[in-house]
């Protein structure tokens, strides 16, 4: 049994991004990048299904440029078994030939269960997981926060969280795909000898023009821009009431809202 | 990985880093403020540290390390900083830098599968015990004495300020088993009297070893988060096998094992510097006073601007030394270097850093106030200051 697990390198949460002067993208060299974080319990929830199915395979596939290596190598430390890079040079995909370029890698392998985050903190479109299930006309289930495995191993339970406190639960039948939200696990910190035993695990390369069948991107990125400072904010003082009165006073005059 | 880093450490050591740093900020970071006020550190946590492979990682895989080079070391004290608890740092460090290398150098394979294996594992906690009552830096004059009668040592003597001494499972012990600090005719041979022990502190019934025993808890002026004891030997016997390495060789392996104490010291005195750094130039950009900002005051933005210049310097001399160490070649002359200007460093900067932060930098619940007194040991342990300029001088022939 394959289990496949679609991950993003993605820059640091706390890294300060700075827009290229040409405004064409955003500068890289001072950015540390990490794996996407939704996409590490997509890695937990893999290893542990893994662990539960005698003779399973995990591999990892992630779309990027060669610094994306590190990314899955990471994976590869935390205990997937194999990886695939889909070198990317042309950075301009959007979600849709992101999907198409998934599929035409993935459709011929042989796969049960395929996790992703929900989605990714750079663009955090949300959108990936649906068009690849969409392609493979397969079930997708997204914001997914609990996973079992059945008793057979012929599918899983899920939980979806929806608003309010309410949750959907689904009994599927691989193959399907799953979109993991924050909660699902606790994902395993690579340990040092995971890290030396990564070192060994394959990687194979493809190329991301090799899959594009022809196709473009409906979505461009014409020009990039940080969003505006937020004002500095204002105290108000006094009692109560005085304060009640020189705030309205604000939202009519300043603001203008009432 | 930062672009300027990649002379020194590869993709993997990064992907170390980030490892570290994780199980720093899930593992440690969280417990931080309850473990320095109770003077205290779970020993599970050693295990822990054990099980992400962190306290074996240059040993071969035969004990359970994992034959990583030294750079990945560097990482791992380098991350550990962000803990916040540079006692209990100081705990880790004489498990994995002050203590395993020298049995891994010189133990046999049953003294490995017996200490090793275990210490890199996390299940045992090791010490070193070579400071006295009477002295530290004078390593020659060690008082506490090891008689051979038959089969065993028969140990008697003090040691103090002992890192993890009171919860240490083995401690390397410096002994004397010759020579005489009192006798005029052996004494100027004192140094060649001395050997390690590695003295079980239980017998093998897990029972207190007789005739050991740990004194009163030594209240200190920082790393509160460290376990440092007074220890005693009174006819105190271990079986010989115990004896590491030769016997009457035990100073010339001190000052070899100093050698990797004070690359790491070193390699966290910096570490230790960015982040006092760090810390303060976010709050000097935070704080305000007649009505601006400390940070748009120039003498503040020179002060940093100069100790920012001074950390780098400090860093390059460290690395380099982590570079000559790694591959091998004599640099006792650069790790001694290394030692004395980092641990100088770090003090003079938090001196500042207390005084950039006002009166909340004397309050203590600001990390500031803590790490300065925290690091106030950098340049007594491991070799005091002192003690560097004297190996300097005579590294560097100054004395014609
Ligand atoms: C928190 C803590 C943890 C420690 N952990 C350990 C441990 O785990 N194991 C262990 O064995 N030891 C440990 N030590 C001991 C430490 O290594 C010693 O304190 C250190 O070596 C200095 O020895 P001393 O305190 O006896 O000072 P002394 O040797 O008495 O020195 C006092 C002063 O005289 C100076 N001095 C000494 N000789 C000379 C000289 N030739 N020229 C000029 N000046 C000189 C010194 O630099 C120092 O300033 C620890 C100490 C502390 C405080």
């Amino acid at each position: 049994m394959n289990i496949a697990v679609l991950i993003k390198q993605v820059p640091d949460t706390e890294t300060k991004i700075k827009i290229k002067p040409d405004q064409s993208g955003i500068e890289e060299g001072d950015i540390k990048f990490i794996v996407n974080p939704y996409d590490e319990f997509a890695i937990e929830e893999a290893i542990k299904t893994k662990e539960k199915i005698p003779g399973a395979t995990t591999f990892v596939v992630s779309i990027g440029p060669e610094r994306a290596g590190e990314a899955i190598r990471t994976a590869l430390a935390m205990g997937i078994d194999k990886g695939i890079h889909i070198v990317n040079n042309e950075p301009a995909l959007d979600s849709y030939l992101t999907a198409k370029v998934l599929h035409g890698v993935l459709k011929e392998r042989n796969i049960s269960v395929i996790f992703s985050g929900k989605q990714a903190i750079d663009f955090d479109h949300g959108q990936l997981t649906q068009m690849l299930a969409d392609m493979l006309d397969w079930p997708c289930v997204m914001i997914t926060e609990s996973f079992q495995l059945k008793e057979d191993k012929s599918g899983a339970k899920l939980v979806r969280r929806l608003g309010g406190g309410a949750k959907e639960i689904y009994e599927i039948a691989f193959p399907f795909l799953v979109g993991c939200e924050k909660g699902l696990n606790t994902p395993r910190y690579a340990s040092l000898p995971g890290i030396m035993k990564a070192k060994t695990k394959p990687v194979e390369k493809l190329l991301v023009s090799n899959y594009l069948e022809g196709q473009s991107a409906f979505v461009s990125y014409k020009n990039y821009e940080l969003p505006p400072e937020r004002m500095a904010g204002k105290k108000l003082e006094g009692e109560p009431q005085i304060q009640a009165q020189s705030l309205v006073k604000l939202l009519r005059e300043e603001s203008k809202v009432i | 990985m930062h672009h300027k880093n990649r002379s020194y450490f590869t993709e993997d050591h990064e992907i170390f880093r980030k490892s570290v740093r994780t199980f720093v900020e899930k593992e440690l970071l969280p417990h931080q403020k309850e473990w320095e006020e109770k003077k205290f550190v779970p020993k599970e946590i050693f295990k822990k540290l054990g099980d992400q492979g962190f306290l074996g990682i240059n040993y071969p895989a035969e004990y359970g390390g994992s034959g990583c080079d030294l750079w990945y070391k560097v990482v791992f004290a380098e991350e550990m900083t962000h803990a916040r608890m540079n006692g209990f740092a100081m705990d880790v460090f004489v498990q994995t830098d002050i203590t395993s290398p020298v049995i891994e150098k010189l133990g046999t394979p049953e003294q490995k599968k017996e200490i090793l294996e275990p210490a890199i594992k996390g299940e045992k906690i090791l010490a070193l015990g070579v400071t006295e009552p009477s002295g530290g830096s004078d390593v020659a004059r060690i008082r506490t004495t090891a008689k051979k009668v038959g089969n065993e040592y028969v140990i008697n003597g003090s040691k103090t300020f002992i890192t993890n001494g009171s919860r240490a499972d083995y401690i390397v012990l410096a002994v004397r088993t010759g020579g005489s600090i009192t006798d005029k005719e052996t004494f100027k041979n004192a140094y060649q009297g001395l050997s390690f022990i590695l003295f079980p502190t239980k017998t093998e019934d897990g029972k207190t070893r007789p005739g050991f025993s740990v004194g009163r808890k030594l209240l200190k002026m920082g790393n509160d988060s460290s376990d440092t004891a007074e220890l005693s030997f009174s006819d105190c016997k271990v079986p010989a096998k115990y004896l590491l390495g030769e016997e009457n060789k035990g100073f010339y392996y001190i000052m070899q094992n100093f050698q990797g104490e004070r690359l790491i010291t070193a390699v966290m005195s910096v570490a230790s510097s960015r982040q006092l750094w760090n810390d303060a130039v976010a709050y000097l950009n935070e704080r305000q006073a007649f009505g601006r900002r400390l940070a748009d005051f120039q003498v503040w933005q020179h002060r940093f601007a100069q100790w920012a210049a001074e950390i780098e310097a400090a860093q390059e001399l460290t690395y380099r030394a982590v570079d000559l160490y790694n591959r091998k070649i004599p640099c006792v002359k650069e790790i001694t270097m290394a030692k004395l200007i980092t641990t100088e460093l770090v003090n003079k900067l938090a001196y500042d850093c207390v005084q950039a932060h006002g009166g909340y930098g004397y309050m203590a619940e600001y990390d500031v106030s803590r790490i300065f007194r925290d690091v106030r040991l950098l340049t007594i342990g491991a070799g005091a200051s002192e003690i560097m300029r004297e190996i300097i001088v005579k590294e560097t022939g100054l004395m014609r």
